[in-house]
C-alpha cells in the first residue's frame, strides 16, 4: 500500500503517529534491580537485533514522525553498536536519550557519544546512600554512579536523575534531593515503582505506607520551593493510593512504541504479558503495518474494547480505563478496568495491597524479612 | 513574569531543540524526554528567536511576513510565557 493512502486511513481513524520511540537494546544488565519492570522470564527471549535491524527500526519509526527517541534496556551500554545507532538517531533527528544505569559509561564512549550526537543521559540512582544503593541493584556500583554523574556534567549533557521510590529508600527522601542538588541535576524523576516484571514479584515488600508517600511528597514541595527553576522534579505519584487511574501510555497505540530487544514491537513496554495478543516482529513486518495494521496495536485502540464500569464512564475519554497490564495482573482480565479506579469492582484488591503496606509500616514484619527476587537476566 | 523589554534578544533555553516536523507539519519542541507540539503562531515567533534579534525587530518582521499589525502585545505574551516555562531565555 502506498504510504498516503496508508496515511489517509489511518487519519480517518483518528491514529497519531508513535511519537515516542524506545528501543530496548539489550536485556543484559549488570544490576539486578528488585524493582526491574523488565519481563522475568527473560532468558525464554529470543536473540537481539543486530545492528542492521535496529537502524531500520530508527528509519522506518521517524518516517512516520517517531521523534523522541529512548535507548534502554536492559543496560543499553551493554551493547558495543550503541555510538553507530546514536549516531544514525542524530542524522534521522531525533532527540536522543540514553536511559542507564552508568555502568560501562567510560570517558571515551560518553566523549564517543557526544560526537556521535547524543542529546540527553538519564542517570539512575537506587539511593542516596551507597548502603542501599548497592543493596536494591545488588551491586558495588554506587561510587560509580557519583563518578558517571561528573562526568555528565563534565561532557555538557543536560544531567537526568532518575530514582525509582518504595518502601526501602523512600524515607530517604531529604537525602535523595540533596544528592540531586549536589550533583548539580536540572532535572529529577522520583518515579514511585510501578509494579509490573520484577516489582511485581517482590510488590508486597516495596509498597510504601499512605504516610510514607505523603511525606515524601511534602519534603518534594518544601524542596521544590528552595530551589525554584534550577531544577525541575517530577514526582511520579503510586497509582495504588489514587482513586483513579494513570492514563497510561496515553492509550496503547495512540503515541507510544516500544522496540523489545528481540524486535517484538510493543504498544508499552510491559504489555508482552497480555494473554490473546501477538505481538508483531520488527523482522517480519514494518514498523509503519505494525502501527496501523496490526492487531495487537489496534485492540486497545479507542474505546469499543472497553467493559463496564469504562464503557459508558464519562472519565474514558481521560485516563482511557487505565493500564491494561495492571488490569490483567490483578483481574486476569486485560479488558477490566485498571483496579486503581474506585469505580472498579476489583478495587478491593488494590485497597487490600495497600493496608498489607500499611500493616507492614506500623509494626508488622520488616521490610526486609520480606524475600526480595533479585532480577536475573539468566533466568 | 511580564514585561520582556522590546529591546530584549530572546534565545532558545538551554537544553531545549526547536525542529521542523515534516510527518506532523509542525514545530516542536523537544527536551529530555519531552516534547511540546507548537501552533503555527508559536513556531513562527519562537524560529525568529535566535538570541541575535530584539523583541522589536521580530515583532516587525512576523509583522511584515504575516501582513498584519499591533502583534507587539500577543507575541511578547508568548515570549513571556516562554521565558517562564524556560522554553526561551532572555537576559536578566
Amino acid at each position: 500500500m502506498s504510504r498516503t493512502s496508508a496515511d489517509a486511513r489511518a487519519a480517518s481513524r483518528g491514529i497519531g503517529p508513535p511519537l515516542w520511540l524506545l528501543c530496548e537494546l539489550t536485556y543484559r544488565c549488570p544490576l539486578h534491580c528488585v524493582f526491574c519492570y523488565n519481563p522475568t522470564n527473560m532468558r525464554s527471549i529470543g536473540s537481539e537485533l543486530d545492528t542492521s535491524a535496529w537502524l531500520k527500526v530508527l528509519r522506518e519509526a521517524r518516517a512516520l514522525g517517531a521523534v523522541q527517541l529512548g535507548l534502554s534496556g536492559g543496560e543499553p551500554l551493554a551493547r558495543d553498536d550503541l555510538e553507530e545507532i546514536v549516531a544514525e538517531a542524530h542524522r534521522l533527528g531525533y532527540y536522543v536519550n540514553l536511559i542507564t544505569s552508568g555502568v560501562g559509561l567510560t570517558e571515551p564512549r560518553i566523549r564517543a557519544l557526544k560526537e556521535a550526537g547524543l542529546d540527553h543521559i538519564q542517570l539512575s540512582f537506587q539511593d542516596s546512600t551507597r548502603e542501599v544503593n548497592d543493596f536494591l541493584s545488588s551491586t558495588r556500583t554506587f561510587d560509580l554512579k557519583s563518578k558517571v554523574a561528573a562526568l555528565i556534567k563534565r561532557y555538557g549533557y543536560p544531567m537526568v536523575l532518575n530514582v525509582v521510590l518504595h518502601r526501602l529508600n523512600i524515607d530517604h527522601i531529604d537525602e535523595i534531593l540533596e544528592m540531586a542538588e549536589r550533583l548539580g541535576a536540572e532535572y529529577l524523576e522520583l518515579a514511585n515503582t510501578q509494579y509490573y516484571g520484577w516489582a511485581w514479584k517482590n510488590r508486597d515488600a516495596l509498597l510504601p505506607s499512605r504516610a510514607q508517600v505523603r511525606r515524601a511528597e511534602e519534603a518534594t514541595n518544601r524542596f521544590r520551593e528552595r530551589i525554584g527553576q534550577r531544577m525541575r522534579i517530577y514526582f511520579v505519584v503510586p497509582d495504588y493510593f489514587e482513586k483513579r487511574p494513570k492514563p497510561c501510555m496515553n492509550g496503547l497505540g495512540s503515541i507510544f512504541l516500544t522496540i523489545a530487544p528481540d524486535g517484538v514491537a510493543l504498544p508499552c513496554h510491559s504489555a508482552r504479558i497480555l494473554p490473546g495478543l501477538e505481538f508483531p516482529n520488527v523482522e517480519e513486518a514494518s514498523v509503519d503495518e505494525i502501527w496501523y495494521e496490526s492487531d495487537a496495536f489496534n485492540r486497545f485502540r479507542g474505546d469499543g474494547w472497553m467493559k463496564e464500569p469504562c464503557r459508558s464512564c464519562p472519565e474514558r475519554a481521560r485516563d482511557f480505563g487505565g493500564c491494561r497490564c495492571q488490569a490483567y495482573l490483578l483481574t486476569g482480565d486485560p479488558a477490566n478496568a485498571d483496579p486503581v479506579c474506585e469505580l472498579s469492582p476489583h478495587h478491593g484488591l488494590v485497597v487490600a495491597a495497600v493496608e498489607r503496606a500499611e500493616r507492614a509500616a506500623n509494626g508488622g514484619a520488616p521490610a526486609r524479612e520480606v524475600p526480595l527476587v533479585f532480577r536475573d537476566h539468566r533466568r | 513574569m511580564s514585561g520582556i523589554s522590546a529591546t530584549a534578544k530572546p534565545r532558545l533555553g538551554r537544553g531545549f531543540r526547536l525542529q521542523w516536523e515534516e510527518a506532523q507539519q509542525t514545530h516542536v519542541l523537544l527536551y529530555p524526554e519531552g516534547i511540546v507540539k507548537l501552533n503555527g503562531s508559536a513556531g513562527a515567533i519562537m524560529t525568529r528567536c535566535d538570541g541575535t534579534r530584539t523583541l522589536e525587530a521580530i515583532v516587525d518582521d512576523l509583522e511584515r511576513t504575516f501582513r498584519a499589525t499591533g502583534l507587539a502585545a500577543d507575541v511578547e505574551a508568548f515570549v513571556a510565557l516562554a521565558v517562564e516555562r524556560q522554553w526561551l531565555e532572555v537576559d536578566e
